[in-house]
This record gives structure tokens, sequence and C-alpha cells, in this order.
């Protein structure tokens, strides 16, 4: 019992550590993107690792949802004898939640674990510790762009899944399903907000950007420096990622669009 | 660090695209597009019960739709729901003795306010007020109505 | 101690270090210095904190106790700023060669240059070929780390280290798993370097042979004391039994051949002993 007791104060005292290394370690990254504002290639390198490359799987994946959200939304509405409806439901959907929800996870998935990897070799490599000794501050060297480039390409890449998505929607529900395409778009943009929906999703995945990001970078940089280590390290961020996600979206919904 | 000029060329072309993409969020997607950039002029209503009309929702003549909700108020005298509407500068022979009536589209959808011309020769002036009105249809009401007529029929 | 009177013209000077990693004593109560211009050695078995050693005296490690000076200057009572510029003077080669992955060899000697100078390119490309062409690998220029091999891109990191035309090199373990070819041009690099740049060079290794053919001073670390000090010849007659045990190779000694274990017999008999 005693060893129960002393094992859980261990790993609460650890949690509160490594959330306590994380906040200096993000107050770090931030300070460090002022020596950045001299470099912009710095930032057009990662821009390309953290978003180019992210690009196909999040256009694939919002076409793809898109599409299921027209084909099973046309099942629900048709009943009710609501197919105008069709538009509103694929982009209400998609720009309030699956566009920043998803994206977010994708993001997580083929980016933040790709950066948790790098960084943790590099530590492992000692190319940090390197770094260090050669008079450069490897978080303003490394960490830094690649959180801004994280940062600034998940709203982007959010943008392109839930317009991608409304496209593809289009595509099943208008195209093949002969919903009238008049009614398709007037009745979303009757419905969707700009402030309401477009700017609360786009705030969503400004706060995906960041957590995601950071969590990332975070795992990679506090990771034991061996293959073991991270390895560990990039399933943490997958799934602290994805629990961080689900939490905040929840928190933001409740924020933006509930009475709570 | 040489950096390439292709890396560079798609690293523009991936911001760009998620900027086009923002924008047809914006513009095609959503509201904002239908909007902005035209002149509207506030015509105001009073209805007894304004029902699920909500601010933004449509306000359209013979299926046409001319303008919006743009607000909706308790007037505190008369306890009726006051609804501001503008409608686009471009509908501006809509006459005097129009009507105005909450419709609901389909039996589940969305309210919207519709508008019945009248046959007068003057026309409804910015800020002037609709005076036939007809309130929304509450459902349940309806159904308690006809329930009670039964009841009393009997 | 004999370190107080060679203090004066040191580069380096440790004093009354302590450091612990844990409950465990990497270093006790150590004090020592490194003469500039000369080759100073660190020796001792694995896992006697030699790489710590370096660390500390970078300023990549704080110590429980006692100070580092380098140049005169507390490592440990730098502000930021002041640290990162005694570094810049600083070179290190780490054992792994800790190249830049990203980039290929001339845009990793290429690095400290350009992070912290303004020089044109043209210039930065003068002088990486220089820094290459000394340690042979002008040739190389294109090719990316993963190409190399061990040896190659421990001189690729050599030639990084002395981008900069640092007043101290420390190289950790610069001979560990090089084949007899790579370690013959290396012990050559550093002792030519030494001596052609003027260079002070802190050398930590196990290696006894190759150590001790360039090292000007050699101190030798176990259980975080010093246990030997003086120059190769000296330590080479020492009759100190574990310098001797270690410039010999002998498995045991001073120096166990268990790690700390609680006793074999209670051991094998699963009696169980919570610390």
């Amino acid at each position: 019992m005693t060893n129960l007791l002393e094992t859980l104060g261990k790993t609460t005292r650890a949690s509160f550590a490594k959330i306590g290394r994380g906040t200096f370690f993000l107050i770090h990254t931030l300070t460090g993107l002022r020596d950045m504002l001299p470099r912009p290639n710095l930032l057009v390198r990662q821009m390309y690792s953290v978003g180019v490359l992210s690009f196909l799987i999040i256009v694939i994946s919002g076409l793809f949802v898109g599409m299921v959200l027209g084909l099973q939304g046309y099942y629900i509405l048709s009943d009710f004898g609501a197919e105008e409806s069709l538009g509103v439901m694929v982009a209400a959907s998609l720009v309030r939640e699956l566009g920043p929800v998803v994206t977010a996870l994708l993001f997580a998935g083929r980016a933040g674990s790709a950066l948790t990897a790098e960084i943790g070799l590099m530590k492992a490599t000692e190319q940090l510790s390197g770094m260090e000794m050669m008079a450069v501050d490897p978080v303003n060297r490394i960490i830094s762009p690649r959180f801004l480039a994280g940062f600034l390409s998940m709203p982007l890449l959010a943008a392109m899944f839930s317009a991608l998505g409304v496209m593809g929607g289009h595509l099943v529900g208008v195209g093949m399903l002969g919903v009238d395409d008049g009614a398709f778009w007037s009745q979303m943009q009757n419905n969707i907000d700009f402030k309401d929906d477009i700017i609360n999703g786009v705030i969503k995945s400004v706060v995906f950007g960041f957590v995601v990001t950071w969590i990332a970078l975070f795992e990679g940089y506090d990771a034991i420096p061996t293959a073991e280590g991270v390895s560990r390290a990039t399933t943490r961020t997958v799934v602290n990622s994805a629990f961080a996600i689900l939490g905040l979206d929840f928190i933001l919904t409740a924020l933006m669009f509930g009475d709570i | 660090m040489q950096h390439s000029t292709t890396q560079d060329t798609l690293v523009g072309l991936f911001v760009v695209t998620g900027i086009a993409a923002l924008f047809y969020m914006a513009l095609q997607v959503s509201n904002l597009g239908t909007y902005t950039g035209r002149d509207s002029y506030t015509v105001y209503a009073q209805f007894r019960n304004s029902g699920g009309l909500k601010v933004r929702s449509p306000v359209s003549m013979a299926g046409v739709r001319i303008g919006r909700v743009a607000a909706i108020t308790l007037d505190r005298d008369s306890h009726e729901s006051l609804v501001e509407m503008h409608i686009e500068a471009q509908y501006d022979n809509l006459p005097i003795d129009s009507s105005a009536s909450i419709y609901t589209a389909g039996l589940l959808g969305e309210q919207y306010v519709s508008i019945e011309p009248g046959g007068s020769a003057d026309y409804l002036q910015n800020k002037s007020r609709i005076d036939i009105v007809s309130s929304a249809i509450v459902l349940e009401q309806m159904i308690g109505k006809f329930m009670l007529n039964k009841a009393e029929g009997k | 101690m004999a370190n107080a009177a060679r203090s004066t013209q040191a580069l380096v000077c440790i004093r009354n270090l302590t450091f612990l990693r844990g409950q465990r004593k990497i270093f006790d109560d150590i004090s020592l210095a490194i003469e500039r211009g000369k080759i100073t050695a660190i020796m001792g078995p694995s896992g006697t904190g030699k790489t710590t050693l370096l660390k500390l005296i970078g300023g990549q490690l704080a110590p429980n106790q006692g100070s580092v000076f380098v140049d005169d200057q507390n490592v440990h009572q730098l502000k930021n700023r002041e640290l990162y510029t005694l570094r810049k003077r600083i070179g290190m080669l780490f054992q792994s060669g800790a190249l830049l992955t990203d980039m290929n060899v001339f845009d990793n000697v290429a690095f400290p240059l350009r992070e912290h100078t303004h020089l044109p390119e043209s210039m930065i490309r003068s002088l990486v070929l220089m820094k290459l062409n000394a340690v042979g690998l002008r040739g190389a220029r294109e090719l990316m780390p993963n190409e190399l091999s061990g040896g190659m891109a421990r001189r690729v990191a050599l030639a990084r280290a002395i981008a900069l035309d640092p007043m101290m090199i420390l190289y950790d373990e610069p001979f560990t798993g090089q084949d007899p070819i790579s370690m013959g041009v290396l012990v050559h690099l550093i002792k030519s370097l030494n001596a052609t740049l003027g260079l002070t060079s802190v050398i930590v290794s196990h290696d006894v042979q190759e150590t001790a053919a360039i090292a000007d001073y050699i101190y030798v670390l176990s259980e975080g004391k010093i246990v030997g000090q003086g120059t190769p010849q000296q330590l080479a007659d020492s009759d100190s039994p574990w310098v001797s045990q270690f410039i010999k190779g002998e498995a045991d000694g001073p120096v166990p051949y268990h790690y700390p274990a609680n006793d074999y017999l209670d051991d094998l008999l699963c009696v169980r002993r919570y610390p």
C-alpha cells in the first residue's frame, strides 16, 4: 500500500516537473522567435517539411471526408425531405469540427511525430549539445523555426481540408445524388456565419497548431537520448496530442458555440 | 545553407493555396460574400411572436431573397418582438402596405420572413415600418389548439 | 598541492569540484589545471565521468560544489551571453562527431562561421576549404554526414571545431572505435593542429597508447578522484597501484571488477534487500 502511494506520489511529481519543464521550454522557444526575424530562410525550410509535406494527406483526407459526409448526410436528410440542407450539414460539420480536429490529428501523426523523432535523434546524436558548444542556442536555432512553421501551417492546412471537404460534399451531393446546386450553396451561405463559424474554426486550428507543435517539439527535446527513448517520445507525441486536441476542442466548442 | 528555389516555390505555393482556401471558406461557404459591400436599408416589423426566427435569417419576396434579419428585440411596451430587417438597396420599390409573415421552409426547416407586396404607390423608406404582419406559426400551439378543439367538439 | 603552483599559467583551472548525478558522486572534490598551449589528457576507465568533465568545462552542466575557471572567468557565474561568447573560443569534438545531419560537409564546417560572423559567402568558402584541407577532406565537401565513415566524420567535426580559430579544443574520446589508420591520422592531426594553431587541447580518453604518445600532461581519474598525474613518462614509472592497473590494463585491482552490489551469495539465494 505504501509502495502504491509512493509510486503515485512520484508519478505525480514527475508529471508536474514535466509540465514545468515544458512551460520553460515554451517560453524559451517564444523568445527565440525574435532571433528568427532576420532569417526567414530557416522558416521556409521548416514550412516545407512541416507544411508542404503534410499537404497531400490533408487534401486527400479532406476530399474523402467531405464525400462521405455528403453521402451519409444525404441519406439522413432525404428521410425528412430536407436534401437542400446538405450543403449546410457538410459545411457546418467541416468548418466547426472536422476541419480543425481531423486536420490536427493528422498533423500530429504526420508532422508532429516527425518533429519529435527529428529533435530526439538530434539530441541522441549530440547535435543539440554540439550546437550549444558552438555557442549556438539550439532552441533558438532548431526549435523556434519549427514551432513557427507548425503554428502557421496548421490553420492553412485546416482551411484546405475544409475547402476540399466542401468540394467533396458538393461533388457527391450535387454531382452524384442530384441535390439542387443553387439550394446547396444558398442554404450553406445562409447558415454558415463568417464570424461564428469560419473565424471560430480558424481560432480552433490556430490553438491546435500551437499545442501540437509545442507537444511534438518538447517531447523530442525532453526525450531520453536513446533509440527506445526517442520511439517512446514519438508515441507520446501522437497520444498526448490527440488528448490535447480532443479536450481543447470540447472546451473551445463550449466557449464558442455553447451556453455552458 | 544552400537552399533550393524549388523548395521556396513549393512553400510559396503552399501558403498561397492555404490563404486561397481561407478566402474560399469565407466567401463561398459562409454568408460573408452574400452581404458585404452591398447597400441596404432598414425596415421594421413587429410580431406578436417571432418564433424560431434568428438574426441573419433570410427575408424573401415571392421566394427571392431580398435581405436578412439584422436584429430581433423585445419591445418593452407591447411585449412584442421587434424585427429589424436589412433590405438590399436594389429592391427599393416595396409598396408601403406590404405585409410580413414568418414562415418555415419545409416541415422542419429554418424560419424566414416573407414579404407580400401590397398595392400602394408609396414605397417603404429607410426606417419605415411594416404594419401588416402575421406571426410565426408555433407548431406546439397549433397542436395544442387542435387537441383542444377536438376535445370541445366531442 | 602541486596544482596551485601551476595554476598561474593555466587556461583551465578546476578547484574543489564536486558533481553528483542522483546520489552518485561523479567527481569528489577534484582540482586540476590545464596549461596553455599544451595537450592535456584526462584518462580513466569508462564511466568515470570524463565526458561530464568536458561538459562542466564548457558550462553545459553546473557543479554541485567548486568552480571551473576558463581563461580566468568563472564559467558557472557567467551570464548566458558571456558564456556563449566564451564558447565561441572553445571548440569541442564529440565522440559521435555531432555533425548536423541535414547539411553536407561543407555547410557543417561553415555553420559556426555563418552563425557567428557576417562574412561574405566567398570568404566563408575560402575559410571552409582551408579548414577542410587541414583535415584532408577538401574533396569530400559535397558528401552528407551519413555517407562518411566514423573517422571521416570525426575529421569533419574537427574542421568545424577549428572553424572559428578557438583558443582551446576539447576532444571527447577521439580515438574510440577507430581503425588503426584513422587513429593514426587523428593522433597526427591533434598533435599538428595544437602546434600550428597554438591551441590548448584537452583530450578525454581511455586509449592509453595513443593518448600517451601526444599528451604533455596526464591526469588519471578513478571513482571521482584524481589517482595519478604527471607526464606520460612519470606515469609509466609510477608505483601507484591505480595508475599501473590502468596503464597496463589489468582486469581487477584497486578499480574493482564488480559494480557495487549486494553480497553475491545473498543475491543468489534471493535474500531481498531494499535500499
